[in-house]
């Protein structure tokens, strides 16, 4: 059953644009050779890191949203490991949470429709 | 939930007390208020406002926060420290 994951990673600020490309192609094709499906990718662009990551200051933030397996996004970490332009990454499951938090609104939907239709009947009394 | 009044001094001593410093109005958490139920790593913005100027996270007694949104919100900060959205330390 497949899990969605979001990986985001940082790449060089300086890096060339379609180098960047090719990283992130290679990326989602990772995804898609080992079974896995993008969800969406995300170039989020060069922001400032809030503190210096093997000299670089600013970094090429992108994030992908996947649906996988978790061993496939075990072999994907480790490929982002030895790619060299990736200097950080972080992947995190979020099928769990997305669940959750579609439970609490669907909990409050039912609490607000029960409560608008406890305060109109009052409303149409006085029409009639 | 009535609106209890919390003395100064953290606890509330029973009798009142004489010399009571100041009254301070009971901290409601805000993600309960605002109804904020995706703390997420990425709105920098949101749990910016929890981590202290030296980049440490708040403690509840000073943000009011519940225990168990306090709980995501730890996880949503060391998430973005992880991935330098946030400062580990600043030299403030």
């Amino acid at each position: 059953m497949a899990r969605e994951y979001e990986m985001m990673f940082i790449l060089q600020p300086d890096l060339a644009e379609e180098e960047t490309e090719k990283i992130i192609g290679q990326a989602t094709e990772w995804v898609t050779s080992s079974g896995g499906e993008v969800v969406e990718v995300e170039k989020i662009g060069i922001r400032k890191l809030a503190y210096r990551i093997d000299g670089h200051r600013d970094g090429f933030y992108v994030l992908i949203r996947l649906q996988a397996e978790g061993d496939t996004v075990k072999q994907i970490e480790r490929r982002l490991k030895v790619t060299d332009p990736i200097i950080k990454f972080i992947s995190v499951r979020v099928d769990e949470e997305l669940k959750k938090l579609a439970k609490i609104k669907k909990i409050r939907e039912k609490r607000d429709a029960r409560r608008k239709a406890r305060a109109r009947p009052p409303a149409t009394a006085e029409a009639g | 939930m009535a609106e209890q009044k919390r003395y100064g001094n953290r606890s509330p001593r029973p009798g009142g007390g004489g010399r009571r410093q100041f009254f301070r109005r009971k901290k409601v958490c805000r993600f309960c208020t605002e109804k904020i139920d995706d703390i997420n790593y990425k709105n920098t913005s949101l749990i910016g406002q929890f981590i202290s100027a030296r980049g440490k996270i708040l403690p509840r007694r000073l943000t009011g926060t519940c225990s168990r949104h306090q709980r995501k919100l730890t996880v949503a900060v060391k998430r973005a420290r992880n991935i330098a959205m946030l400062p580990f330390a600043t030299r403030a």
